[in-house]
């Protein structure tokens, strides 16, 4: 079979995993977010909590509630970092210094993953299954918990209430993550993936070497790090890592659980505004941004531009022997799409260009199809000014499902869609500025401003996958890394809130003749030129100046 | 103002209490559960595939590790500049892929290069690596693979290209006294192709396959001294 149509056949079988999984989990989701029923382990733990689930809050309630579980956790993962050597598991590792501790909290909280150290020498199990992975399980609720209220504040209307942050949280994590997750669990370990509690074990290789076989409780935190699109590997290579994922077949698997979520909430969002069609919408802008991702990806590290690869033959530098260039693009497009970060192949490593595409695909705002919840409030916004644009050019009020966009909708718009590049730009214009900052950087040349600009990109859009030849283990990169994923997480989530509050308190218009019909295609085309438009024009006289740079050098 | 700062600690201790509760369930109860399934159930991937030769425990199938040997000058060892031994390719073992993780196949600092495409440290070491396969291999620079010459992602992996595993059957035969036939076999018995006929690529367990030319024909040694 030839490259191409084994290539080809991978992404089919791909989109026929997801296309069998969309109808069934994106109306479980909805189902979860309406019900009115309590299990009895939640009330349990709503009971626990102190907190009344039948309580709908206001959208500045549910977002203090949300700040102040997020405070908590990092506060708790920063401080079970610091305290891992009196703590069981520990493998002997001393306490994560204070400023990898903090940046290391602030990354997983913020469903960001961004690792400035190697699992495997610095974190202990304890650590890793009790700290990090439960921050993936819930930041990864919080990120549905947002979707679904802003899909509330189109859903209802002439009321204060956008839900309820607590029961979101309980039921995004035990109804939704828990399941899946148990069930790949047990499929990645028979697939190959590591499950246990060992500290290593010690061996002879054939040449009569030491090696060290290390342990731990990896497939059950791999694959929550890919279903809630969270990224942090439990080890440093993380899934290129042999225990993380063995065979090509558990590559699949876990590019699967990267964009199952993210797709099929696009139709939990259909049935919750009542027209399914819309969810189809806003998935085709997602999936038509992809597959370009895709196609130029997987052509460019097939043909291997670039003096090195020329001379080598192939683009295999950075990519595993049983995954090659074609899986290793597939896993590169769909991490840099979602939020997840996780990667099977090091980014610094493809091709100039290549690496290009997949800094634009997080400059796009991780939409295609974005972090769990937060793919689509992101592309929910980017519609409101699709609709904004159109409006603006005949003259009408827009709407968008039945709501209208008005001034204090717009603002919100605004403000979201700026936060992003103004920190991605001037985290990375301060660092190449400043000579200590620079001194971190591996590649000589354009390559240099990519790692850096790489960097904030990642941190700057929740992603944590990195050009990971910059070493940002330092004060400083640990410290404005840090503050750069609380800022980009929770500065959008507020003004999501606020949008989702603002929609919930109008009543909803009657569609006419004048409307804009946001189901076709038409629509899915102004909405993907938009998304590009607003990426590009921030993001292109930076991406000239690296991976371009490089790519034409 | 007098009634939101209890409002702030309320959502606080509630923020808390559900960090606590949902450790127990998805940081303590989900991942032992798993383990100890997975342990009942599929002991030998839990534990990460182990092999173990008639000496015991050599190492995992899924890890790479390196097949060298130290370089003796005068039966002494040689180190370098550090006092770390210097080792060379064990010509009786087929070579995998060249690695980024410590000083090589360790698990304990997996790593990629990182290096850029334009890069001239990654340029010089292509050249440099070719020129050692092919002296190694007495083959022409030409027909050394890619995968010969660039680092892999984990730093750890296991597998080589078919073509490279062809390229040293010849050299690994000819140091073990083996007809060249005979190891090429081998390759071609341990040449996995992509997994369900079109995923990943086709490929060769190194480790796999210098334990199976081990226990095929006694340790390289023992073949020395017939």
């Amino acid at each position: 079979m030839s490259d191409a149509t084994a290539a080809l056949l991978q992404v089919v079988t791909l989109l026929v995993a997801l296309a069998l999984a969309y109808r069934p989990l994106g109306d479980y989701m909805a189902r979860v977010y309406v019900d009115e029923h309590h299990t009895r382990i939640e009330r349990g733990l709503y009971r626990v909590m102190g907190v009344d689930p039948d309580a709908d809050q206001r959208w500045a309630v549910y977002a203090r509630s949300l700040l102040a579980f997020s405070f908590v956790s990092v506060l708790g993962l920063y401080t079970l970092q610091r305290l891992q050597p009196r703590l069981p598991l520990s493998l002997g590792f001393p306490g994560v210094a204070p400023d990898q501790a903090f940046n290391t909290a602030a990354s997983f909280v913020t469903n960001t993953n961004w690792q400035s150290y190697s699992g495997e020498s610095t974190m202990g199990h304890l650590t890793q299954m009790s700290g990090l992975a439960v921050q993936n399980f819930v930041s990864a609720a919080v990120g549905i918990a947002v979707a679904v209220a802003l899909v509330r504040g189109f859903r209802r209307a002439r009321t204060d209430r956008v839900g309820n942050f607590w029961v979101d949280l309980v039921r995004g994590t035990l109804r939704i993550l828990l399941p899946i997750a148990v069930l790949a669990t047990l499929v990645l370990v028979a697939l190959g993936a590591v499950q246990n509690l060992s500290a290593g074990i010690e061996v002879t290789t054939l040449t009569g070497q030491s090696q060290t076989i290390t342990g731990g409780p990896v497939a059950s935190q791999e694959v929550i790090k890919e279903l809630g699109t969270n990224g942090g590997g439990f080890y440093n290579v993380n899934a290129a890592h042999p225990f993380e994922n063995p065979t090509p077949v558990s590559n699949l698997v876990e590019v699967f659980l990267l964009l199952l979520i993210p797709v099929a909430l696009t139709r939990t969002f259909g049935v919750l505004v009542g027209d399914t069609r819309q969810g189809y919408a806003v998935l085709a802008a997602m999936g038509v941004i992809w597959a370009v991702l895709l196609v130029g990806v997987t052509a460019l590290e097939a043909s291997h531009p670039g003096t090195a690869f020329g001379l080598a033959g192939a683009s295999m530098e950075g990519k595993e022997t049983r995954f090659g260039e074609a899986a290793s693009s597939l896993f590169a497009v769909s991490t840099t799409g979602t939020s997840a970060g996780a990667v099977n192949s090091f980014h610094s490593s493809f091709t100039a260009v290549s690496g290009g595409l997949l800094l634009l695909n997080m400059g796009l705002g991780e939409v295609a199809p974005g972090g769990v919840g937060s793919g689509l409030y992101g592309m929910l916004v980017l519609a409101i000014l699709a609709v904004f644009v159109a409006g603006l050019m005949v003259g009408r009020t827009p709407e968008y499902l039945r709501k209208k966009i008005r001034a204090r909708e717009m603002k919100l718009v605004a403000l979201y869609i700026l936060t992003m590049p103004v920190v991605v730009l001037a985290g990375t214009g301060v660092s190449m500025a400043l000579p200590g900052p620079r001194e971190s950087i591996l590649n000589p040349g354009p390559h240099g401003l990519s790692e850096v600009l790489y960097a904030f990109m990642s941190a700057g859009n929740n992603n944590g996958s990195a050009f990971a030849g910059l070493s940002v283990d330092s004060a400083w990169y640990n410290t404005v890394l840090g503050l750069t994923m609380l800022f980009v997480r929770f500065v959008p989530i507020v003004l999501v809130l606020a949008l989702a509050g603002s929609l919930a308190g109008q009543q909803h218009v009657p569609a006419t003749a004048g409307t804009l019909p946001t189901h076709r295609p038409l629509f899915v085309g102004m909405l993907t030129g938009v998304v590009v438009v607003v990426a590009g024009l921030t993001f292109f006289p930076v991406l000239a100046l690296g991976p371009l740079a490089e790519g034409l050098s | 103002m007098r009634t939101s700062t209890p409002a702030a600690l309320r959502q606080l201790g509630a923020g808390l209490r559900a960090l606590l509760v949902l450790t127990l369930v998805v940081g303590v109860a989900y991942p032992l559960l798993l383990t100890a399934v997975a342990q009942v159930v599929l002991p030998d991937h839990a534990d990460g595939s182990l092999v173990a030769s008639r000496d015991g425990l050599v190492g995992s199938e899924l890890l790479g590790q390196s097949f060298t040997r130290p370089v003796t000058e005068d039966g002494e060892p040689v180190t370098d500049a550090v006092g770390v031994p210097v080792t060379e390719p064990d010509p009786a073992y087929f070579q995998n892929r060249p690695s980024a993780a410590g000083g090589g196949y360790d698990p304990l600092s997996s790593s990629a290069s990182n290096y850029g495409p334009e890069n001239p440290d990654l340029v010089a070491l292509v050249e440099e690596r070719r020129a050692l396969v092919a002296a190694l291999d007495g083959v022409d620079p030409e027909q050394v693979p890619p995968d010969a010459l660039l680092a892999s992602g984990s730093g750890l992996d296991p597998h080589i290209s078919p073509a490279y595993a062809h390229l040293q059957a010849a050299r690994v035969a000819r140091e073990r006294g083996l007809a060249p036939e005979q190891v090429r076999r081998l390759v071609d018995d341990l040449t996995q192709g992509r997994s369900l006929g079109f995923l990943g690529e086709p490929r060769v367990n190194v480790l796999l396959l210098n334990l199976a030319l081990d226990e095929q024909a006694g340790t390289p040694d023992e073949a020395d001294s017939e």
